[in-house]
């Protein structure tokens, strides 16, 4: 079966019933999507498959073939949510992190705090009670927008 | 756990012509759309099929439209896709108003209103709503297309008239005059499996009332509450019709909540319909 | 405050960019080779003798571990010593683990069919009739009777608090390695010279031979404090008996089924009052639920006594409390560790006098709060550092608090308070038999912090580094932490009871002090380059003029204790009864805040699962099991079901803390249960059990 991942196209050997998120985790080795919980309650697992997020751990991986999935791996380390959920306190232990930056990217530019509650409401986070995600969120939303303006001008980090 | 997965089968069918046919001849198999209720059995290890079917890529079984008088939708629309359609928002907004309070996005994108259907779970969120609107399920075999009130399809706990070589293909929703009214009373406000779930529509064509009234978990079927729609459109009082409903469903205690909650608040919900849905 | 380099200031986190890009490697991210998978063959009694074991699968490749495979003591090495790594003869609770299997095959893993037989025998699910205490505590001040003489009323209440999950979302997981005549054991853990030790006795090896590597953990709360020693034993042993790495992940219902929770709690209060407010006498009676083996139950029993009685002042104070057996699964650490449950109970109850009395909650707390140079209910003199009153009328402010309480009334809503405080560190004498070290090295590539203590998301890591980096007077950027290696750092004591910050960042920064002057004017890389490196190791020092008697339970309980107060607003849905929070504010007094993003993250973190113990979480037991064992049933607060919440710190130092500070990470989950119980009151809903479920909720209505 032939995948897209983080804008690759890779071959994967794995039975087509077997969960995106083994694909990935094992036979693509990005383990940066988690486990949480095996029954799509937690939203750890979390990825982008043409652009919507779906949880991995309930997504057999014979119906992405054709799909653009992205991960957390495929933003690269640049995208303005992984800047500001270190500046801000959108991570504590992390384990959410991934699948909550994935889930955010599908809020589009310019969420509301209402849009963001809503859009993020599949993903469980147990150290920070949501209100540096909220934070986190908003902030990346407020450096894109000084990006776009911007030539060059880096948004000043809240302390 | 892992290591379920292996002994397992899964057919691929390309239209949906194939699709009917292994159904009738290389049977038994499980039709496959979202997962989003099977995979969570499969990874407690506790689905026991082990043959498949992925509909996931037959487009036949998508799109919303109208079609003469009816709404029909796709047995494979998502509930995302359902809460986009202006057709839904139009004719049928208590539909997306169920869609809203499926899981979360994640769910929301995957899960397919033919899989809930499919699922017959009495706590379907679009199961009482689909009973509201009178609407008529799509079934299709290799034998033909055959259609069945959706008031007639459920005969029993996760029963229905579906025969194994027949798949949900789609609805077809009437044309719904009056009101529309949803509500649905989770674990919590979102991602929550519903304790009880009520959809209603307070139809008054022809100066009198027609009350249609349905609701979920209250039974081991979603259920259209026919006693309780003719009290309270022969002009019972609310209280009236507020004793009939505690008789007319069948709740039970479970893991969620209990049956004496499930009376009380069908109860008030009933009184909530009754003053909401009849403003105008 | 002045301006400093790095205390004080919202740095970056240490691991952030690896967490935030999916580099950071939690233990089921790391790649061994020649791994054999592990699955835990359980109980499925809830008390009984094991009659038969029959295997019904081809055992080639299966290695199969029971008790008779231990080398040493089959127990998991900790406080008491009554809990059997496996199950031996008997079993004492539903999930009690009995042997072990391993394959590399995870299908031939699962698929594996263990049929065990038992005789059963009647099992004990009421922590009141039990006959077992695992410990038993009294405290006595002044004398009881003279105190309700005084009284003008005596009110009496009884509260309740149900098991909570910890719910952290990485489960817990760990890979055991065979290597140098020994085991390495890397995981998701809190704590690890507490698996160190448990490994050394289970397996029978001296120190040496045993290394315990934290991995990147996502999430602990206590959950993690004590459980990995039983599932590092686990690990442990299959890899010394298979001669090959060993892994043991659990899946989340496994990890709900069989690991630690909060203890259930029942809390009677017998309370004299003036007609004034003025509290007269106290008596106080708990009853912890440990399940079937001791634990840490002992020591929860502990901080849950101390705090009970609440941040009062009071003459007259009789607290009893024991911890008891029943057969389910062990109960254990869980953040507040106690003081969660006596806490709901005092500060309940202190509404219920304030109804009585007619008087409003906030003076009724104003009037009794502890004011420095009162004493606690162990006789303990609170110091300058006690803000109970500051932090009381700084919520009631900026709340509006006295002025909703007659605005709202008569509708579905209701505002309410809690007023608490946290002692911060071990309790007594703890600190001083845990000796705890820290070291700070002196290296080629800079300066190194080596603690045993553990990032959990809390931010260890940096607050320790800001710390060492701002008494040496070098940026934050150049501080090095170690990983937590058994093989690198000493022993710290356990990342738990707030003490991370307070007393072993004080240990750091004696060490940096030392270095400091040790470095003279030189950097840290001038001084290395011509004298080469060192390492400063500095002890615990009880700090003077604390003293503890274990016998009588009297004296300084606690070198510091924070002090809080949460407001929370609830409105109560007449079709539904369900109680939603609308808003939440809060004020902690914490000595220092060290990084006040860290800091504000821990409350609003702990204050969120306070509102999911007080509203939504609830562990559902049927036959010494718990039966919703799935995240699906299992509810703890989404986005959508938690209020936007207003956080205000405020500092009061502790001559002994780093920089001032005291602890943090436990106290916000002390507030909001009985905040918002308090709150369904003022609205007419009258619960003393939590979680105060719809269900329950109607049943006050009705």
């Amino acid at each position: 079966m032939k995948l897209t991942v983080n804008r690759k196209t890779v071959t994967v050997k794995a039975h087509p019933l077997t969960r995106l998120l083994d694909v990935l985790r094992e036979e693509c080795g990005l383990t940066g999507t988690k486990e949480g919980c095996g029954e799509g309650e937690c939203g750890a697992c979390t990825v982008l498959v043409d652009g919507e997020a779906v949880n991995s751990c309930l997504v057999p991986v014979a119906q992405v073939q054709g799909s653009r999935i992205t991960t957390i791996e495929g933003l690269r380390g640049t995208h303005p949510l992984q800047r500001a959920f270190v500046e801000h306190g959108g991570a504590q232990c992390g384990i959410c992190t991934p699948g909550m930056i994935m889930a955010a990217t599908a809020l589009g530019p310019r969420p509301s705090l209402d849009e963001i509650r809503t859009g993020l409401a599949g993903n469980l986070c147990r150290c920070t009670g949501y209100a540096a995600i909220y934070r986190s969120v908003l902030a990346s939303r407020a450096r894109s927008r000084a990006r776009s303006k911007g030539k060059g001008q880096r948004a000043k980090a809240k302390v | 756990m892992q290591g379920t997965i292996a002994g397992r089968q899964l057919l691929q069918p390309r239209w949906l012509g194939d699709a009917v046919k292994m159904l009738r001849d290389e049977g038994p198999l499980v039709p496959l759309a979202g997962c989003t209720d099977l995979y969570v059995a499969l990874n407690f290890g506790t689905l026991r099929p082990t043959r498949f079917l992925n509909l996931w890529n037959l487009d036949a079984l998508r799109g919303i439209e109208t079609r003469g008088n009816a709404l029909r939708i796709g047995a494979q629309t998502t509930y995302t896709e359902i809460m986009k359609s202006a057709a839904i928002h139009r004719r049928l907004p208590m539909l997306a108003a169920a869609a809203r309070e499926i899981g979360g996005v994640q769910i929301q994108n995957r899960g397919t209103i033919g899989g809930n259907v499919a699922n017959a779970s009495p706590a379907g969120d679009t199961l009482p709503v689909l009973l509201a609107a009178d609407a008529v399920v799509v079934l299709r075999s290799a034998a033909g297309t055959r259609r069945v009130p959706m008031t007639s399809f459920y005969t029993g706990y996760r029963q229905s008239v579906a025969r194994l070589d027949e798949l949900i293909v789609g609805f077809e929703i009437p044309p719904v005059r009056g009101r529309q009214w949803f509500r649905k009373v989770g674990t919590r406000a979102a991602q929550a499996i519903a304790k009880i779930v009520v959809a209603g529509v307070w139809d008054t064509a022809r100066g009198e009332a027609r009350p249609r009234l349905a609701m979920g978990s209250v039974a081991p079927t979603p259920l259209r509450l026919s006693q309780t729609e003719r009290a309270l459109g022969s002009g019972a009082s609310l209280a009236d019709a507020q004793q009939i409903v505690q008789r007319e469903i069948a709740p039970i205690d479970d893991l969620r909540s209990t049956a004496e909650y499930r009376r009380r608040v069908a109860a008030n919900l009933v009184g909530q319909f009754y003053s909401e849905a009849r403003k105008r | 405050m002045p301006i400093r380099r790095a205390v004080g200031r919202n740095v970056l986190r240490k691991e952030g960019h690896e967490k935030v890009t999916g580099l950071a490697r939690y233990i089921d991210d790391i790649r061994f080779d020649d791994v054999l998978y592990v699955r835990t063959i359980r109980s499925t009694v809830a008390a009984g003798e094991i009659a038969d074991i029959n295997y019904h699968f081809d055992r080639t490749g299966f290695t199969v571990v029971d008790y008779r495979d231990i080398p040493g003591r089959n127990i998991v090495a900790l406080i008491d010593e009554d809990q059997p790594c496996l199950a031996t003869t008997r079993v004492r609770h539903i999930a009690e683990p009995i042997l072990l299997l391993a394959h590399s095959d995870r299908t031939r893993l699962a698929a594996a069919e263990v049929a065990i037989t038992y005789r059963e025998t009647a099992p004990n699910f009421d922590p009141e009739g039990s006959k077992l205490s695992f410990k038993t505590i009294a405290i006595e001040k002044g004398q009881l009777d003279r105190g309700m003489a005084e009284a003008d009323v005596v009110v009496d209440g009884e509260y309740r608090a149900g098991h909570q999950e910890q719910l952290y979302i990485e489960p817990n997981g760990v890979v055991a390695v065979p290597e140098n005549g020994g085991v390495t054991l890397y995981g998701s853990l809190q704590c690890p010279y507490y698996v160190h030790r448990a490994l050394t006795v289970l397996l029978n090896l001296p120190a040496e031979k045993v290394r315990v590597v934290q991995t990147e953990t996502g999430g602990g709360f206590g959950g993690k404090e004590e459980y990995p020693s039983m599932i590092a034993g686990h690990a442990a042993l299959m890899a010394m008996t298979s001669g090959r790495p060993a892994k043991l992940i659990y899946d989340r219902g496994e990890d709900m089924l069989a690991t630690t929770k909060r203890h259930p709690a029942i809390v009677r209060h017998r309370t004299g009052v003036k007609k004034d407010g003025r509290l007269t006498a106290m008596e106080i009676d708990v009853v912890l639920d440990g399940g079937a083996y001791a634990t840490l139950s002992a020591v929860v029993l502990s901080r849950g006594m101390i705090h009970a009685s609440g941040p009062y002042r009071c003459d007259h104070v009789r607290a009893r409390g024991r911890a008891t057996m029943t057969n389910t699964p062990p109960n254990g650490a869980f953040r507040g560790f106690g003081a969660p449950q006596t806490q709901f109970a005092i500060e309940a109850h202190m509404d219920v006098i304030a109804d009585r009395l007619g008087i409003d909650p906030l003076r009724l707390r104003e009037r009794n709060a502890l004011r420095p140079g009162d004493t606690t209910a162990t006789g303990q003199k609170v110091g300058k550092d006690c803000s109970a009153l500051q932090v009381l009328r700084a919520a009631g402010r900026r709340t509006s608090f006295s002025k909703k309480r007659k605005t709202f009334k008569g509708s579905n809503r209701g505002i309410g308070l809690s007023l608490f405080f946290h002692g911060s560190g071990f309790t007594g004498g703890g600190e001083v038999k845990l000796a705890s070290k820290a070291s700070l090295a002196l290296t080629e590539r800079g300066v190194q912090i080596r603690v045993a203590s553990t990032e959990i998301g809390q931010g260890t890591r940096t607050m320790h580094a800001q710390i060492v980096a701002e008494t040496l007077g070098i940026p934050y950027d150049q501080v090095d932490v170690s990983i937590a290696d058994t093989a690198t750092v000493p022993d710290s004591g356990p990342t738990v009871a707030s003490r991370t910050c307070m007393i072993v960042g004080r240990l750091l920064e004696r060490c940096a002090e030392e270095m400091r002057s040790r470095l003279g004017r030189n950097t840290p890389a001038a001084y290395f380059k011509k004298h080469g490196g060192f390492v400063v190791t500095k002890q615990y020092e009880k700090p003077p003029g604390l003293e503890w008697d274990d016998e009588t339970y009297r004296g300084d309980a606690y070198g510091s204790y924070g002090w809080a107060c949460d407001v929370v607003e609830v409105e109560v849905d007449p079709v539904t009864y369900q109680a939603t929070p609308v808003s939440f504010t809060t004020v902690h007094e914490i000595g220092r805040a060290i990084h006040p993003m860290l800091a504000a993250g821990q409350i609003e973190g702990g204050s969120s699962q306070g509102l999911g113990y007080a509203l939504l979480e609830e562990v559902v037991m049927r036959g010494g099991m718990m039966a919703n064992a799935q995240l699906t049933n299992y509810i703890i607060p989404t986005t959508l079901d938690t209020p936007p919440m207003t956080t205000k710190i405020l500092e009061n130092p502790y001559k002994h803390g780093p920089f001032g500070a005291k602890g943090v990470g436990e106290m916000p989950i002390d507030g909001p249960a009985p905040a918002v119980v308090n709150a369904l009151r003022h609205a007419g809903v009258v619960v003393s059990e939590i979680p105060a479920t719809p269900e329950k909720i109607m049943k006050a209505m009705l």
